[in-house]
C-alpha cells in the first residue's frame, strides 16, 4: 500500500499537467477521484446510514432547547432557552436517577472491574491448552445472551418462584426475595454483570498476558523470585497499560450502566433503587410525551460523558499512557 | 498439554486443589442454570410438580412444551420474526461493513480521513434516545421491521475491527492485482474476502447476535404486539410471568405453595431464545482465540 501512495498511477501524472499545480507528492483531486471512486462508492451506503441514524438525531438534540411538539415539528416549536435544563436540575427524580447511576458505576468499579483481571491471570496459569480453551469457551458464552435472557435466568434461580426459594422452602425456611429487594439490588445487578460479561472481559487481558516476555519470568525465577513476587513485579506491570485503558473507557462511560438490565428490573425493585439516567429518560418522555425534557436529560448525559472521556484521556496522557486516542 | 517450563516451581497440592475448585465453581455457575432450564423444559408437568418447580434431576421427559410452542401461535410467530430480522439484518450489516471497511482501508484515498473520522466520532457520543426515536418515527418506520435493522445496521466498532484486519493484508498482494487492472470490487471479492473468512465469521456473529437479542429497539419502535420479536415474548411470558395458555390455574404442590402453571413451557421459551446462540457459537469461538479481535483492538 505504501508503494501505491508514493507512486501515483501513470494517468494521474499526465493529467496533472496544465492544471493547478498539485500539492507535492499528491495527484490532483480529479485524478484521485478517478483512482478512488470505487472506494468512495463502497463507503457511501454505510456513511448514509450513519448520517441518518446518528448525525441527524444528534442535531435533533436542539429540541432540548424547545418546547417541542410532534405536530409543530422542530421548525414550528417555540424556543425556550435553558428552561428544560432548569427543570431537570430542580427535579428530585432526576437526582435520584443520577445518584443511582453514579453509585452503581462506583460499586462496579470496585466489585466488577478487578474480576476479569483475576480470572485472566487464573486462566493463564492453566497448563493444559485444551482445558483452558474449554473454560474460555464456557465463560465467554453468556456475553452473547440477551439481557432479557440473563434476567429471566436469574429469576429462575434466585426469584420468588426460583430454585433458591424452592430449595429454602423445601428445607423449611422463609424464601429470600433477592430479585425484588431494593437493598440488594446493586449487588444483584453487579452479580448479573459479572455472570454475563466478566468472562468476555478476560479476552483483552489474556492478550496482554500472552504479550509479556516469558524470559522475564525465567530470569526472575532464576534470581529466586517467588510465584507471587513474579505476579506482582512482572505480570501486573505488564497489564498496566490495558488496565488503565479500560479504566479510562469505564470512566468515560460512567453514566452508562446498561439500559436493558435496569429497564427490565425497575418495576420489580422500584424506581428509588433502580432508576438510572436512561430509564429516567424513557419513563419521563415516552410515557408522558415530554419530548424536550427527555432530550434535555439525554443531552446532559451525553455531554457529561464526552467531558469525562476527554478528561480521562488527559489523565492517561499525563500518566504516559496512550489512552483511547493519541495526543495530537 | 503444554509442559511446565524448567524454571517454574512445582505446583503445590494446595494451590492446585484451590485452582481446580475455583475453576470448577466458575464453570458450574455458567452451566448449571442452563442445565436446569433445559431439563425443566423437557420435563412432563408431573415431573415439574414433583420437583416442586425447576427440575434438577432428570425424571419423566417429554417434548410437549416444544410441541405447544411450535404448534402455531405467539411464539412460533415471534421466532419467525426474529429469524427474519436476524438473517436480513446480518446480511445487510455484513455487506455494508465489509464494503465500507475496504473503502476506508487505503490511507490517502479521496475523503479517507474525514469519512473515517465520521465513524470514529460515534465512539465519543451517542445521539440520545429521544432524537433517535423521533427520526425513526419521522421516517415512518414505527411498527416496521426495518426499524429493528436500519438504526443498528452499521456498527462503527465492527467496521474498525474489519478495517484493521484488511489493512494487515500485505500491500504487495493488492498492488499486483491492481497493476493487472483488477477493479477494487473485484479485488475485494476475489482476494480480500477469501483471506478474511475468520474475521467475517466473527463480525457476522456479532451482528447476528445483536439482531437476535435486539430488545430495546423493539420496545421503542414496535407497538403492534403481533410483530414482536422473540425477546419481547420472553419478557412478557417469562420475566413478567404472563400465561401463554389462558385459563390455567396455578398448580398446588405438596409443600403447600402455588407453582406457576406451564413452567416447562416458560423454560422452553428461554431455550428457544438460547439455542441459536449456542449453535453458532462453537463455530466462531475458535476465531476469538486466534486473535482476530484482539489484534484489531490492540491496533
Amino acid at each position: 500500500m505504501a508503494v501505491l501512495r508514493k507512486s501515483p498511477p501513470a494517468d494521474a501524472l499526465t493529467s496533472s499537467a496544465g492544471t493547478r499545480p498539485p500539492k507535492p507528492g499528491r495527484p490532483p483531486l480529479r485524478a484521485r477521484l478517478r483512482r478512488d471512486w470505487q472506494l468512495l462508492a463502497m463507503t457511501i451506503p454505510a456513511v448514509g446510514l450513519l448520517v441518518v441514524f446518528h448525525y441527524v438525531p444528534t442535531l435533533g438534540n436542539v429540541i432540548a432547547f424547545q418546547d417541542y411538539s410532534p405536530y409543530d415539528g422542530i421548525t414550528g416549536s417555540p424556543w425556550v432557552g435553558l428552561y428544560n435544563f432548569q427543570w431537570l436540575l430542580s427535579d428530585p427524580e432526576f437526582w435520584t436517577a443520577l445518584r443511582n447511576t453514579v453509585t452503581i458505576t462506583a460499586f462496579q468499579l470496585v466489585f466488577y472491574f478487578p474480576i476479569p483481571i483475576a480470572l485472566a491471570v487464573l486462566l493463564d496459569s492453566v497448563m493444559s491448552r485444551r482445558l483452558r480453551l474449554f473454560i474460555q469457551g464456557v465463560v465467554y458464552m453468556p456475553h452473547f445472551f440477551s439481557w432479557v435472557l440473563v434476567v429471566a435466568l436469574f429469576q429462575q434461580i434466585l426469584g420468588g418462584a426460583g430454585l433458591l426459594a424452592q430449595t429454602l422452602r423445601q428445607a423449611g425456611h422463609e424464601p429470600w426475595h433477592v430479585m425484588t429487594d431494593p437493598d440488594a439490588f446493586i449487588v444483584l445487578v453487579t452479580a448479573q454483570s459479572v455472570w454475563k460479561d466478566a468472562g468476555w472481559g478476560t479476552i483483552i487481558f489474556l492478550a496482554a498476558l500472552a504479550a509479556i516476555n516469558t524470559s522475564l519470568y525465567e530470569a526472575a525465577a532464576v534470581d529466586g523470585a517467588s510465584r507471587w513476587r513474579r505476579l506482582w513485579h512482572i505480570t501486573l506491570p505488564g497489564l498496566r497499560p490495558v488496565i488503565l485503558l479500560l479504566l479510562i473507557l469505564r470512566l468515560g462511560d460512567a453514566l452508562n450502566v446498561g439500559f436493558e438490565q435496569f429497564f427490565l428490573q425497575r418495576d420489580a425493585v422500584g424506581a428509588e433503587a433502580a432508576e438510572v439516567l436512561d430509564t429516567f429518560v424513557y419513563w419521563r418522555t415516552l410515557m408522558t410525551g415530554a419530548w424536550s425534557y427527555g432530550a434535555a436529560a439525554g443531552l446532559f448525559k451525553g455531554l457529561v460523558g464526552l467531558i469525562l472521556i476527554v478528561v480521562a484521556n488527559k489523565v492517561a496522557h499525563r500518566f504516559g499512557e496512550q489512552g483511547i486516542y493519541k495526543r495530537s | 498439554m503444554t509442559t511446565r517450563p524448567v524454571w517454574q516451581e512445582r505446583p503445590t497440592v494446595f494451590g492446585l486443589t484451590l485452582k481446580t475448585v475455583v475453576l470448577t465453581l466458575i464453570v458450574l455457575a455458567m452451566v448449571y442454570p442452563l442445565y436446569v432450564v433445559v431439563l425443566t423444559s423437557l420435563s412432563t408437568a408431573r415431573a415439574v410438580t414433583e420437583a416442586g418447580g425447576l427440575v434438577t434431576l432428570p425424571g419423566e421427559l417429554s417434548l410437549d412444551a416444544y410441541r405447544e410452542l411450535f404448534g402455531g401461535g405467539v411464539v412460533t410467530r415471534a421466532v419467525l420474526v426474529s429469524t427474519g430480522v436476524t438473517v436480513v439484518g446480518t446480511a445487510l450489516s455484513l455487506a455494508l461493513t465489509i464494503l465500507a471497511a475496504y473503502g476506508l482501508s487505503r490511507p490517502g484515498s479521496v475523503l479517507h480521513r474525514p469519512l473515517l473520522f465520521l465513524f470514529l466520532l460515534t465512539f465519543l457520543f451517542t445521539p440520545g434516545m429521544i432524537p433517535s426515536y423521533l427520526i425513526v418515527r419521522e421516517l415512518g418506520l414505527i411498527d416496521s421491521y426495518w426499524s429493528l435493522i436500519l438504526p443498528t445496521a452499521v456498527s462503527a466498532f465492527n467496521l474498525v475491527v474489519m478495517r484493521a484486519f484488511f489493512m494487515n493484508i500485505p500491500g504487495e498482494v493488492l498492488d499486483s492485482a491492481r497493476i493487472d487492472g483488477a477493479s477494487d470490487f473485484r479485488i475485494l471479492w476475489r482476494i480480500v474476502l477469501p483471506m478474511s473468512k475468520g474475521v467475517t465469521a466473527v463480525i457476522g456473529l456479532f451482528y447476528a447476535v445483536g439482531y437476535w437479542n435486539a430488545f430495546f429497539n423493539a420496545v421503542l419502535y414496535i407497538n403492534d404486539n403481533t410483530k414482536w420479536p422473540l425477546q419481547l415474548i420472553l419478557r412478557q411470558y417469562v420475566q413478567q410471568g404472563m400465561n401463554l395458555v389462558p385459563n390455567q390455574r396455578a398448580v398446588d404442590t405438596a409443600a403447600g405453595y402455588a407453582l406457576p402453571p406451564n413452567l416447562a413451557i416458560k423454560m422452553a421459551i428461554i431455550v428457544v431464545a438460547l439455542v441459536p446462540v449456542l449453535l453458532i457459537y462453537p463455530f466462531v469461538q475458535r476465531h476469538f482465540t486466534k486473535g482476530v479481535i484482539i489484534g484489531a483492538v490492540k491496533g
